[in-house]
């Protein structure tokens, strides 16, 4: 980029220039995120033409049918990747389409689909969303609904659009459609947090805490995003990762260096709330125990690993030439999360506020590997990720199956869940097996995983970082081990709780949780090797792409 | 070399069979022992086939296998046994099927009747050998860390006493916060080494030949620090007497005669060979703990007044000698040593399984609780008065040939620490005859009339053990032969010579000799 003789007419020469054209767009490379767009679409009119009574039914085969079909659009693209390309970008290079951005929309659908099993679960009629969620919680209009059975099948649509964001944020190749993703994804989930059919006054206190946070962070990325507009003057990656290299703004004769830092911390707040980071991480526990545990699972899997690749790729592509400049503040936030999540999270007594807090606490190790700043840093967290929502999908699918009695809410409290392994052993053997994954025991995923981010931490010479993360995981393994003694090496409580048959749904949920925990743990190969092109596979044009497997 | 995958089918025949021991039906309890005492049997002749094809002085790795597992992190499977692994596996595959037999009934009144215990000691007999077999530092470490869980459940949901919940999640989280120091010191091999496979990684030409003093240090540290709290040395110990005064005998067993082995095996497999020079520069504190552990494990066993911890405590001692053997840096040394881990392992499962005997007719582990037994079960005494004299390295019994070489290779270079070990010998006679004097002498109280002499079954648990220690006792030689290449290339690697031989010769053979006949 030439030295700009004004900041005036730097931007107007960075402005694109869509007027005289009509957009040319390959829609082929949106296929994926259109299917689930359109499905989303059809879903609302789903919910005004279609008869009350075969809506559920006609909704869940809709959402399904469109994650699974989205699904293998995703496949069939990686496999018409160029040989020897990252990728490409599309749509004005405001979406890339990669390896990376593949794999982790693939990630997502996956665990979206299984997510959907529970969010579907439906008992004798009753969900696990409130009957009518406008009505006022212990009201005679609320008991109406539910004697009549109402069910609020918009949850789908929802679902589908709260995909459809999740699926952009991490490809988005600008700020601007990157921060439509963010919202795209967001809105709807805050949405979705307050329908809970039980403690709804939780519910609904954890959906404002989540939209006032959430908005509140959006703010933060924006103007972070208006500041690096104002250093780069572009929003596209591309061009914001080509000013940095440069070494200074174009804007202001190769100066400009507080408003880059300024805007990369604003924006790291942003997507660092997402991912549930210290110190951005309280509405974490507040918002997985209130919202209706399905929608816990959903965020607890598909969110964490869109938030995070939307974060991997604003900080290896368009902050990727200052690594040094960001190195320190990811250090800081990692070492606080690992530490301060696992401390905090001993203390729990209630099993979702503690996968809450354990969710932060995996976000962190999360964050050592993108410190990392490396192509093995890039594989070990996305690994990390897919292996980690397998498994927490299961776990709070065992959460929606353990009941105070029948009828009753979810026995949150931990206390209640004494001698499970004796009255219902499978179940609480599968939880047992992924609390062991949690806590990185070898021949689960999570520990391959762990060894993935920790060894890229440590060959990128983060090795306190390292140290930092094992001793965290000792702290885990405190409170995953105590769960563990609780079911099964005390007796039943006197509140003993009733564990519901988990049916075909939720049991699918269990089953995939197990299924993949085991294979990921034994035979990771193939994953792994997908996530990284093989050394072959390095691409000449480094003007286009970085070396992590990323486009620009 | 032979195309049979030996080590493979010895880790997988118990998985199996653990596998499906736990599929069994919960009312088909006595299949499922059954099911288990055949399997345990199988693998201990399959590793009895094995070790007679095993050619003493020949290739140190034999039975080598190597399979690609996770090549993006340079993993693989790769097994193969040196004279140490091989011993150590024979000797888990001895101990395995004795304590099936001795735990026949222990675990009746359980609510599934002792299936699952059964399903867990299949599989962590799996991962026993898998761990004494591995042979890239990945897969030995995925060993390591995988069999704490069937041994946390062994302990927490069939263990005894109230404190078994407590004493298992103590046993895990020691174990797991050493493995996961471990976990940064494997990472930094592969890091520096650029390889997981042991082979490649040792020797002057190997990966980590080159690493900088300080590195070696630190990752030196991290395995030693997960070996310390698995042998378990001093200060790290207190995970034991509380794990083992809460497990089953059986359990106990395996706990110390067999998972604590992986912690002195770990140390001269791992630590010396990989890192020689830092193990050299550590070798005086090592050996301080060591003194520490001997004489403060023979002091507090003492003190003891329940069995099983009491057993405990001595161990803490026994593995004192143990790394002092180790790190004296001598042949003999190091033989001694590795020689006292499979001799231990006997001795020690031998106390612990008579142990288990008395509590399974008094239900109760402690000494207060018995007197004059003798009397009443003449045979049951005499098996504890031997094991217990082969704990306390009387000659004639194999404890001792190990104990006495692990004295002359550590006199002839550390003479003040020999002398202060060798307190711990007096300790030894102690601790083991106070006991038995209190428990099976003196006059029998009215209420032990019933006292009941050892069933046919328990002899068959408890007698190869005796006969064992009875045989390595007078005939070494066969172990020693098994042990002396490996150690003689441990030396190589550590550039380590043994000093001028003051005792009129320093050839290995010739003093194990000279060991039995003084």
């Amino acid at each position: 980029m030439t030295a700009a003789t004004s900041p005036v007419s730097a931007a107007v020469l960075a402005a694109p220039t869509i007027t005289d054209t009509p957009p040319d767009i390959d829609y082929w490379l949106l296929a994926p995120m259109l299917v689930v767009f359109a499905a989303g679409v059809v879903a609302v009119l789903f919910e005004a033409f279609v008869p009350r009574a075969r809506r559920r039914a006609t909704q869940l085969t809709l959402a399904l049918a469109a994650l699974a079909s989205a699904f293998v659009l995703t496949v069939l693209q990686v496999g018409s990747l160029p040989e020897g390309e990252a990728g490409t970008t599309v749509a004005f290079g405001s979406v890339a389409v990669d390896r990376v951005g593949l794999f982790l929309q693939g990630t997502i659908l996956v665990l979206a689909f299984v997510s959907l099993l529970l969010i579907a679960e439906n008992r004798r009629g009753e969900s696990a969303f409130a009957a009518q969620a406008a009505a006022v919680p212990g009201s005679e209009e609320e008991r109406g609904h539910v004697l009549a059975g109402s069910q609020h099948t918009e949850v789908y649509p929802l679902v589908l659009f709260a995909v459809l964001g999740m699926q952009l944020f991490p490809v988005s190749n600008d700020f601007l459609t990157m921060f439509i993703a963010l919202e795209v994804m967001s809105l709807p989930l805050y949405l979705l947090c307050g329908l809970a059919r039980r403690r709804r006054l939780f519910s609904q206190e954890a959906a404002v805490k989540y939209f006032l946070l959430g908005a509140f962070s959006s703010a933060f990325f924006l103007f972070g995003i208006a500041l690096v507009y104002g250093y780069a003057g572009a929003v596209n990656f591309a061009d914001v990762a080509a000013a940095v290299e440069a070494g200074g703004s174009p804007m202001f004769d190769g100066g400009g260096e507080p408003l880059l830092l300024i805007g990369i911390a604003l924006v790291g707040v942003g997507l660092l709330f997402k991912v549930g980071a210290v110190p951005f991480h309280n509405w974490k526990p507040d918002v997985y125990q209130g919202a209706p545990t399905p929608i816990t699972a959903l965020m607890a899997s598909c969110t964490l690993v869109a938030a995070f690749g939307a974060l991997l790729r604003v900080f290896y592509t368009a902050f990727g030439g200052s690594v040094e400049a960001w190195r320190p503040m990811l250090w800081t936030v990692a070492i606080l999360t690992m530490v301060l999540a696992a401390v905090v999270a001993v203390t729990q007594r209630d099993i979702k506020r503690l996968l809450a807090y354990s969710s932060v606490v995996h976000a962190g190790f999360v964050l050592t590997a993108v410190v990392a700043a490396s192509p093995e840093g890039l594989a070990g967290a996305m690994f990390y990720l897919a292996a980690y929502g397998f498994t927490t999908i299961g776990a709070f699918a065992v959460v929606t199956l353990v009941r105070t009695h029948e009828t009753g809410p979810e026995a949150g409290e931990l206390a209640q869940w004494a001698g499970l392994g004796r009255t219902s052993p499978m179940l609480a053997g599968a939880l047992a097996l992924f609390l062991l994954a949690f806590a990185g025991i070898p021949l689960t995923s999570g520990f391959i995983g762990k060894f993935a981010v920790f060894e890229a931490a440590m060959a990128a010479g983060a090795t306190p970082l390292v140290v930092v993360g094992v001793l965290s995981s000792a702290v885990t393994a405190y409170f995953y081990v105590r769960i563990i003694v609780l079911m099964f090496f005390s007796e039943p409580a006197e509140s003993a709780p009733r564990v519901l048959p988990a049916g075909l749904l939720t049991g699918s949920a269990i089953a995939a949780g197990v299924v993949a925990t085991v294979v990921l743990g034994v035979f990771p190969t193939p994953v792994l090797d997908h996530l990284v092109p093989q050394p072959g596979e390095e691409r000449s044009e480094p003007a286009v792409a970085t070396a992590d497997g990323f486009t620009r | 070399m032979t195309d049979i995958p030996w080590l493979t089918l010895a880790i997988a025949l118990p998985a199996l069979g653990g596998l499906g021991v736990a599929l069994l039906p919960r009312e088909r309890a006595e299949l499922a022992k059954r099911v288990t005492l055949g399997t345990t049997l199988a693998v201990l002749v399959l590793v009895a086939a094995m070790a007679t094809a095993f050619t003493p002085g020949g290739e140190r790795l034999q039975f080598t296998e190597v399979h690609p597992w996770i090549p993006r992190f340079g993993v693989s499977y790769a097994v193969g046994v040196d004279g140490i692994a091989l011993l150590l596996i024979l000797m888990s595959a001895v101990l395995v099927p004795l304590v099936v037999l001795a735990a026949w009934r222990e675990n009746d009144d359980a609510d599934d009747r002792g299936k699952g215990y059964f399903a867990l000691i299949l599989v962590l007999e799996a991962m026993m050998i898998g761990v004494f077999a591995a042979t890239d530092v990945f897969l030995f470490y995925v060993f390591f860390e995988a069999m704490l869980i069937p041994v946390y459940f062994m302990i927490g949901r069939y263990g005894r006493g109230p404190d078994r919940r407590r004493a298992a999640v103590k046993f895990l989280l020691y174990s797991l916060l050493g493995g996961l120091l471990m976990l940064v010191a494997v990472i930094g091999v592969y890091v520096y080494g650029g390889t997981f496979l042991w082979s490649d990684l040792v020797g002057a030409e190997g990966g980590l030949a080159g690493l900088d003093t300080g590195t070696a240090r630190w990752l030196f540290l991290g395995f030693f620090i997960a070996f310390a709290i698995k042998a378990p040395m001093w200060p790290l110990h207190t995970w034991l007497p509380t794990a083992a005064g809460s497990s089953r005998p059986g359990t106990a067993v395996l706990l110390v005669g067999v998972l604590d082995k992986v912690g002195t095996y770990g140390m001269l497999r791992y630590c010396l060979e990989m890192f020689p020079a830092a193990a050299a520069w550590f070798v005086w504190p090592v050996v301080v703990l060591s003194l520490v552990s001997i004489v403060y494990g023979a002091v507090l066993a003492i003190g003891q007044s329940d069995m099983l911890r009491l057993v405990a405590f001595t161990s803490v001692s026994h593995f004192g000698f143990i790394t002092l053997g180790i790190f004296a840096m001598t042949s003999q040394g190091q033989s001694g040593a590795a020689l006292y881990m499979v001799n231990h392992g006997f001795a020690t499962g031998a106390l612990f399984l008579v142990v288990g005997f008395l509590i399974a007719r008094r239900g109760s582990a402690a000494i207060a609780d018995y007197q004059g037994v003798q009397k009443a079960a003449p045979v049951l005494a005499g098996v504890f008065l031997v094991a217990g004299l082969g704990g306390l390295a009387l000659p004639g019994l194999s404890p001792f040939v190990s104990e006495f070489l692990v004295f002359i290779g550590t006199f002839s270079v550390l003479p003040v620490p020999a002398v202060i070990a060798a307190v711990g010998v007096v300790l030894a006679a102690l601790y083991i005859l106070w006991m038995y004097q209190r428990t099976m002498t003196g006059p029998l109280p009215e209420e032990h009339r019933g006292f009941t002499d050892l069933s046919g079954r328990e002899v068959w648990a408890v007698g190869p053990l005796i006969a064992l220690i009875v045989l390595f006792g007078v005939y070494p030689q066969p172990l020693l032969d098994a042990i002396a290449p490996a150690v003689e290339e441990t030396m190589v690697r550590l550039d380590a010579t043994d000093p001028a031989p003051a005792l009129g010769g320093a050839d290995l053979s010739a003093d194990g000799q000279e060991g039995e006949t003084e």
